[in-house]
């Protein structure tokens, strides 16, 4: 067992506690993935350490990937554990986006384990003089011939030296023990019980404490923010405190954590004020005046030629919305002439690594990063941000630093989930036989520089390409039969604009908010119930699946007249939707109260294929995560700014869902063993919002074309009527 | 330089008396149950028990706490009925939050045996959780205080 001590003088993890069992010296990696001994250590104990490249954000990817290499390896699940990614232990799985643990991941830690598996029953043929075919396997225990050794007594602590081919084969999902079971995750008990790492505890010796220094609040994104002047002087009475500065990138070091702190509120500078933003009430007339670069993104048919007997035309305006993680990110620098360790809660390690290459004049390889989790993320928030702020920082400084993000820093300097405008137009027959749709998108690209790096001079840059920022067919009429079908996308240029990123399903929750209401606009036109309209306009075994299951979750009754109105303000609404791969339903529950314009969602259903389930209560806690997350951002988030910079920089400004107004939900996880692992960590938010947008009709026969749906937004929609 | 008491421990701290609580509790002492949040007493993770009373240490100075006893999450005894129902509801995803809904539900419960669903979602209103977990939270504090449906 390699010490702590041994694996601190091989430039190795420094949290707290962090142990490696297994004979593993770093390397500049990635680890070369193509050797099992990358991927799995087997130890004397019979117990395994399993590498994996996906990085455990809370969403409990840390425990499903290891069922799927227990069941694949015949051991217990409680016989194995991982170890935080690190550029320099573990294999790169690319980037933990895009839902993409189970889906992608998945099957590449099936065939690693299988083929350690294959390998350990080779050796065990051998000492127990059996043939392959004869022997069994339990608890990593191997029995032939009357006679048993484990995997640890085989190969404990040594290397298998095969190559990982990919060709083992796998079990059946007939013969699954684990995988499609529900054991309790294995990272929550150290979180209950105040001894789990967070990245926020990670400390190095010698470290001083940092903060940055920026505006209050981020100007436009190519604008930076630019120094006119600073009163060093004004920090004097704090001892050891320092001014560290790049180009127009500002922070401070100290000792102490506090003093860090007040030094960062107590440095006068002053900053470059010129207007840069869009003024916040003309955002959207703004973006559907720019010059735009136009793409077809799918066509067919024609929808100049369909019978429009019935047409709805929807434009609706999704608002800029934050990640928000609830603790601001952090990280860890020490940054030498020849080498660098940074710690940080990226969601890639690799990618933040070519990042910091270009930053720190490094080459790759002589940068270890290594993974440390904070709070949920929900996309990319700051953390390339603050892991090149604090590279930066204990470059200046000369000695390794902890940087913390403030919560004005984080909620300031966010790379915004982007605004849009959506325009749909559906028509149908006068059977109720969707005949065309039709939808326009605007919305600026994501941002590729980050604000340290731009802040250093580095021009900014739009992210060079991305299904994810642009309109896409997933949630814009593919769930249904449409024979013709035109989709375009408008992309607007990032610089000038709020920076911008992934915030958890990307743009899906404006696409559905206006396609979804077209479609039970017309369901409502047609006087057909919202869900016998979906249903008898949809072919597709998985989305019919996830829609009579929500359904029946619900108990849905159709009502004698669609859509009418109860005097009470109770509605109920559905709503399909996915991101980029499985399929998600909703029924939301709502409460208008008419007076106050207040809108209350008192109960939400939601309904997920993401094909095999590895573990279906963590799937469930995934999709109730989602809808409460959906309903807040449907009707309280909102980035607001001026045009000078965000002013939304706190919890009270911009407000998130609580406890008092939190709906009930059910989840429903369609379990489909014999199909292929899909995503699971966004899919049923698309189809939330829809449904909370019906529902809201459904209670007050008004459409809302704005979210969102805060009293004020409210109040004037219902007396526009 | 300071004496408190915290976990039923008298420790001596060196940090300036200005200092909010929570960075002496982290860094000073290095306990990993308060953790940072805001800074701005708007969200709970970084929230203690001073003599049984739910505070914010985000915004207490070091100065106010006098000889009062502070517990964190680590002073709560291991098998405390909250967290063991956190688990048994498998209501943690990042759980970074958990340090303020344990701590909170603890000083409910210590006032209140038998709250009723509304009650709770009254007490634990000033505690934020970004992943969503509210209704699994309500439901393990149900089952902590025996009173799940």
């Amino acid at each position: 067992m390699t010490s702590r001590r041994d694996f601190l003088k091989a430039g190795g993890a420094l949290l707290v506690g962090f142990q490696l069992n297994a004979q593993r010296l770093p390397v500049a990696g990635p680890p070369n993935a193509n050797q099992i001994d990358t991927w799995l250590a087997i130890h004397a104990d019979n117990t395994a350490t399993f590498y994996v490249g996906f990085a455990e954000l809370g969403q409990g990817n840390s425990t499903a990937l290891l069922q799927i290499a227990a069941e694949e390896l015949d051991f217990e699940l409680d016989q194995l554990r991982t170890v935080n990614l690190d550029t320099h232990l573990t294999p790169n799985q690319g980037g933990t986006y895009s839902s993409a643990s189970i889906a992608r991941g998945g099957p590449q830690v099936r065939t690693a384990a299988a083929e350690a598996r294959q390998a350990l029953l080779k050796m065990a043929s051998d000492r127990l003089n059996a043939p392959v075919e004869q022997l069994t396997v339990a608890k990593g225990v191997v029995t032939g011939n009357g006679r048993s050794l484990s995997y640890g007594a085989l190969i404990g602590d040594k290397q298998f030296n095969v190559a990982f081919t990919g060709k083992a084969p796998v079990k059946a999902p007939a013969d699954y023990k684990i995988v499609g079971k529900r054991p309790a995750r294995k990272d929550t008990p150290a979180k209950v019980n105040a001894t789990y790492e967070y990245l926020q505890h990670a400390r190095i010796p010698g470290m001083l404490h940092a903060r940055i220094v920026r505006p209050r609040g981020q100007r436009a994104y190519g604008a930076g923010a630019k120094i006119v002047s600073i009163n060093d002087a004004s920090i004097k009475n704090i001892p050891g405190a320092r001014v560290l500065r790049k180009g127009d990138f500002l922070g401070v070091v100290a000792a102490t954590e506090w003093d860090a702190i007040k030094a960062a509120q107590q440095l006068q500078v002053t900053w470059d004020t010129t207007p840069s933003l869009p003024a916040f009430d003309k955002l959207f007339t703004q973006m559907r005046a720019e010059k735009v670069e136009d793409r077809l993104v799918l066509e067919r048919g024609s929808i100049a030629t369909a019978d429009a007997t019935h047409s709805v035309m929807r434009t609706v305006r999704g608002p800029y919305q934050m990640h928000g993680p609830f603790a601001p990110n952090a990280a860890l620098a020490d940054v030498k002439a020849d080498s660098a360790l940074i710690i940080t809660s990226s969601q890639d390690v690799y990618t933040t690594r070519r990042h910091l290459s270009r930053i720190l004049g490094l080459a790759q390889d002589k940068i270890r990063v290594q993974y440390a989790e904070g709070a949920g993320t929900f996309g990319h928030s700051c953390y390339d941000d603050c892991a090149q702020a604090a590279a930066l920082l204990s470059q200046l400084a000369g000695a390794p630093v902890r940087l913390q993000f403030m919560r004005h820093d984080e909620h300031g300097w966010d790379l915004y989930g982007p605004a849009h405008i959506g325009e749909c137009k559906v028509t149908a027959d006068a059977q109720g036989k969707l005949t065309s749709y039709e939808y326009h998108g605007w919305q600026h690209n994501w941002s590729n520089v980050e604000t340290t790096e731009q802040l250093t001079g580095v021009p900014a840059a739009e992210w060079p390409g991305g299904a994810a920022s642009q309109v896409s067919p997933l949630n814009l009429g593919s769930m249904y039969v449409i024979p013709n079908l035109k989709l375009v996308n408008h992309k607007i240029n990032v610089q000038g604009y709020p920076r911008a990123a992934w915030l958890r399903s990307p743009l899906d929750l404006s696409f559905s908010f206006a396609s979804e209401q077209a479609i039970d606009q017309l369901a409502f036109q047609l006087g057909i119930d919202p869900y016998e309209f979906r249903k008898r306009n949809m072919t597709d075994p998985r989305w019919l699946g996830v829609l009579d299951a929500v359904v029946q979750a619900a108990k849905w009754s159709p009502k004698p007249k669609p859509g009418v109105t109860g005097p009470n303000g109770k509605g109920r609404g559905i709503g399909l939707g996915t991101h980029l791969q499985s399929w998600g339903a909703a029924v939301a529950d709502v409460e208008v109260d008419r007076k106050t314009g207040k809108v209350r969602v008192t109960h939400m259903y939601g309904a997920l294929d993401a094909g095999m389930v590895v573990n279906p209560g963590i799937v469930e806690a995934q999709i109730t995560g989602q809808l409460v997350q959906t309903v807040s951002r449907l009707l309280l988030e909102e980035v607001k700014f001026n045009q000078q910079g965000v002013t939304t920089l706190d919890w009270n400004t911009y407000p998130v869902l609580r406890f008092e107004d939190c709906p009930e939900v059910t989840p429903v996880v369609v379990q489909r063993m014999n199909e292929r692992s899909s995503g699971a960590g966004e899919e049923t938010m698309a189809a939330g919002s829809a449904a909370i947008a019906n529902a809201f009709f459904d209670a007050t026969g008004v459409r809302m074309e704005d979210y969102p749906l805060t009293p004020a937004r409210v109040l004037a929609a219902l007396n526009k009527k | 330089m300071a004496t408190i008491r915290v976990n039923g421990r008298q420790r001596d701290v060196t940090s300036a008396p200005d200092t909010p609580l929570l960075y002496v509790l982290m860094n000073e002492l290095e306990l990993k149950g308060p953790r940072f949040g805001c800074g701005l007493a708007q969200c709970g993770s970084c929230s203690v028990l001073i003599d049984g009373v739910e505070t914010r240490s985000c915004v207490t100075p070091l100065r106010s706490v006098g000889s009062k006893s502070i517990t964190t999450l680590e002073g709560l005894p291991a098998s405390n009925p909250v967290a063991q129902a956190m688990l048994a509801e498998q209501a943690v995803q990042c759980g970074y939050c958990f340090n303020g809904m344990i701590i909170k539900a603890t000083e409910l419960l210590s006032k209140n045996k038998k709250p009723t669903e509304p009650q709770i979602r009254t007490a634990m209103n000033g505690h934020l959780c970004r992943c969503g977990n509210y209704p699994r939270i309500i439901r393990a504090i149900q089952r902590a205080a025996g009173t799940t449906a």
